[in-house]
C-alpha cells in the first residue's frame, strides 16, 4: 500500500484518475485508422498541443464503426476511447444527444435525468472539479461534432 | 551564498497552501512571484504620488513624472544602457518585439531581405516576423538547433549575408533552458552589419545584462518574470536606431506639435510611448530592479546554478524520466518527460502535492517538433527556491508514477 493513497488531497485525485480511466488511457479501444471511414475530422487543443483524428463509418445515419488516432493526456485518450465505445451502433441523433449529456456531466454541478443515458461515460464526472482539464475530456467530442459536419478545418477546443 | 529561506519570506504569495500542502512554486519562468518591496512600491504610487505623467503643472503630476523618469534611470542603470532615453516602456517582451517589427521592420525591410531567427524561439519572437515577412515579401531564415539543444553556430554563419537585415534571437530558451552565446552571435552579426534584437524575457533575471558590453541593438524583456508587475516591460534600443525609426503607435504623449497639416513627434523615448503609461507598474519594476540588485547577481547565479545541479541529479533518479536537451550552458530550468505519463497528467498530480510546474508546449511549438514532442513538464527555479522544493517535486513524480503503474 502506498502512503499517498491515504493523504486527503490525493483522494480527490483518485476520483479523476480512476483505474478504468488509466486503463483506457493505457490501452485505448478502437485506436488506429479506419480504412472504410466515411467521415473523419481532426481536433487540436492549442493549449497543450494534443491532437486527435476521429474516423467514423456511417451508414443510413447510423454510426457503424469508429476509431481514433493521435496523442494526448490520460484524460483525453480515455475520453476518446470511451467515446468510440459508446457511439458505435448509435444513430447520429443519438450521438448528438449523448454529446449534450456528456457536456452537462463534466461542466455543471447539477445531476440531470440525461445522466442515465451516459453509461460508463459517467466515470469521467470527476473532471468537472478540474476546470483546466475539461478541454482534455471534450476534445474527442468536439472532434465528433466536426466529423459529423464533415469539417475540412481542424476543430479546436478554443472557441 | 544567498539565503533562499530568508528570501522566500519576502514573497507573501509563497506563504500559502495548495490542496493542503505548502506551495512549492516552480513556474517562475512563466511568471515570477513578487516581493513585498514591489507590492509596496505599487501601493505607494496609488496612495501618495498618483497622477498622470508628463501632463500637468500641478504638484502631484510633477511628483508622478519625477518618479516615473527616475524609474527609467534605475532601469537604464540596471541593464547598463548609456542613456536612459534608450529605455522604452512597453507592456512586455511581446509588445517590445512587435514594436521593432512594425517600426524598424516596416520601414527598413523590403522584399527579398532576410530576417534570421532560430528554431528555439518563443512564439512571440516568431510570429511578429512572420507577419512582417507576409507584409513585405521578406524571407525568414531559421538557425537550427542541435540535439543537445544548442544553436547550430556553423549554420548561423552560413545564413548571414548582405541580404540579412536583422537577427532576432532569444537570450535563453524558455522551453529547455539553453543560454545562447549572444555576445559572440552579436559580434558575428555585426561583422555583416546585421543589427541584432535579443529576446531577453528569460535572460534578464538570471545574470547581469550589460547592453553596452553585449553591443546588442535591441534588448526586450518583461517585468513580470523579473519579480516585477505584469503589464510592464522594456524595449532597450540604441539611440541611433530609435531616432531613425518612425513611431509605433500614435496618440498623446508622443508628439511635439500637432496640426492637421503636419505633426512633429516627441524625442525618444516618448516618441514610442503613446498614451498614458502603466505608471504604477513602472514604479513596481524599478523596485524589482532594486530588490534584485540588493540580492546581487553573483549570489543569484551561485544559488540558482547550485540548485539546478541539485535538481538535475535529483530528477535523474526518477525512473523513465528524460530531461530534454543538454545544452552547453543552461539557465535554471529543466524540461522533462516521464515515459507513459502525459505532461498534463503530471501537472495535475503535482498540483495535488502543492507543486506548481508548467506543462505543455511552452509557446515554442517548432522546438517541440524538433524533439518530436507534443508537450513537456518544466520546472523553473528562482531566487526563492530551495533544495527542499526539489525534494517535494521528486516525491510528487514518484507518486505520479505510482498512480499510473497500478
Ligand atoms: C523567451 C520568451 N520570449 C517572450 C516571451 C513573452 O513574454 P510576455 O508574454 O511577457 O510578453 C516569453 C514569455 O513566456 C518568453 O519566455
Amino acid at each position: 500500500m502506498n502512503d499517498y493513497q491515504h493523504s486527503d488531497s490525493f483522494d480527490n485525485l483518485f476520483e479523476l484518475y480512476q483505474e478504468v480511466i488509466i486503463d483506457h488511457s493505457q490501452h485505448p479501444h478502437h485506436f488506429g485508422a479506419l480504412p472504410q471511414a466515411t467521415h473523419h475530422a481532426e481536433g487540436v487543443n492549442p493549449l497543450c498541443g494534443d491532437t486527435l483524428t476521429l474516423y467514423l463509418k456511417i451508414e443510413n445515419a447510423v454510426i457503424r464503426d469508429a476509431a481514433f488516432q493521435g496523442h494526448g493526456c490520460a484524460i483525453s485518450t480515455a475520453s476518446a476511447s470511451l467515446l468510440t465505445d459508446s457511439i458505435i451502433g448509435k444513430s447520429i441523433d443519438e450521438a448528438k444527444r449523448l454529446f449534450e449529456a456528456f457536456h452537462q456531466l463534466i461542466t455543471s454541478e447539477k445531476e440531470t435525468a440525461a445522466d442515465n443515458m451516459l453509461g460508463k461515460l459517467i466515470i469521467l464526472a470527476g473532471v468537472k472539479n478540474y476546470p483546466a482539464r475539461v478541454k482534455c475530456a471534450t476534445l474527442a467530442w468536439h472532434t465528433l461534432q466536426a466529423a459529423l459536419r464533415q469539417d475540412a478545418q481542424p476543430v479546436t477546443t478554443e472557441a | 551564498m544567498l539565503d533562499a529561506k530568508a528570501i522566500k519570506k519576502d514573497f507573501p504569495a509563497l506563504n500559502q497552501q495548495v490542496h493542503g500542502k505548502d506551495l512549492v512554486y516552480l513556474d517562475s519562468a512563466a511568471s515570477a512571484q513578487k516581493p513585498q518591496a514591489v507590492i509596496d512600491a505599487i501601493v505607494e504610487v496609488y496612495r501618495k504620488d498618483y497622477s498622470n505623467v508628463h501632463r500637468g503643472v500641478h504638484t502631484l503630476s510633477e511628483r508622478a513624472t519625477r518618479h516615473f523618469e527616475a524609474a527609467r534611470e534605475t532601469i537604464s542603470r540596471f541593464i547598463g544602457a548609456q542613456d536612459s532615453r534608450e529605455i522604452i516602456f512597453v507592456r512586455g517582451t511581446t509588445e517590445a518585439i512587435n514594436l521593432v517589427a512594425h517600426s524598424y521592420g516596416r520601414h527598413c525591410i523590403k522584399k527579398d531581405d532576410e530576417i534570421i531567427i532560430s528554431e528555439m524561439e518563443h512564439h512571440s519572437n516568431i510570429i511578429p516576423w512572420q507577419l512582417l515577412c507576409e507584409q513585405t515579401g521578406a524571407i525568414l531564415r531559421i538557425i537550427p538547433v542541435t540535439n543537445s539543444g544548442d544553436l547550430d553556430e556553423t549554420a548561423f554563419k552560413k545564413l548571414c549575408s548582405s541580404r540579412t537585415k536583422l537577427l532576432a534571437i532569444t537570450h535563453v530558451s524558455n522551453a529547455i533552458g539553453t543560454i545562447n552565446p549572444i555576445k559572440a552571435l552579436i559580434a558575428e552579426a555585426h561583422r555583416h552589419n546585421i543589427p541584432v534584437l535579443i529576446d531577453g524575457a528569460q535572460g534578464i533575471m538570471h545574470q547581469r545584462v550589460d547592453v553596452q558590453d553585449l553591443d546588442c541593438d535591441f534588448y526586450a524583456f518583461s517585468g513580470h518574470k523579473l519579480y516585477g508587475p505584469t503589464g510592464i516591460g522594456v524595449l532597450y534600443g540604441k539611440t541611433k536606431w530609435l531616432e531613425a525609426m518612425p513611431p509605433y503607435q500614435g496618440g498623446g504623449e508622443m508628439i511635439n506639435q500637432v496640426s492637421f497639416e503636419k505633426t512633429t513627434y516627441a524625442n525618444i523615448p516618448h516618441k514610442f510611448e503613446a498614451g498614458t503609461p502603466d505608471i504604477a507598474s513602472v514604479a513596481g519594476l524599478s523596485a524589482a530592479c532594486n530588490y534584485i540588485q540588493q540580492v546581487g547577481f553573483e549570489a543569484i547565479h551561485q544559488h540558482e546554478n547550485a540548485l539546478l545541479h541539485y535538481a538535475t541529479e535529483a530528477l535523474m533518479t526518477v525512473p523513465e524520466l528524460r530531461i530534454i536537451g543538454n545544452p552547453t550552458e543552461r539557465a535554471p530550468l529543466l524540461s522533462f518527460t516521464v515515459e507513459h505519463i502525459h505532461a498534463h497528467d503530471l501537472g495535475t498530480i503535482l498540483d495535488h502535492a502543492g507543486v506548481a510546474i508548467r506543462t505543455g508546449h511552452h509557446c515554442a511549438m517548432p522546438l517541440m517538433k524538433r524533439y518530436g514532442l507534443a508537450a513537456t513538464a518544466r520546472a523553473s527555479l528562482a531566487i526563492y527556491n530551495t533544495q527542499h522544493d526539489i525534494d517535494v517535486l521528486v516525491e510528487g513524480l514518484h507518486k505520479a508514477r505510482g498512480i499510473f503503474k497500478r
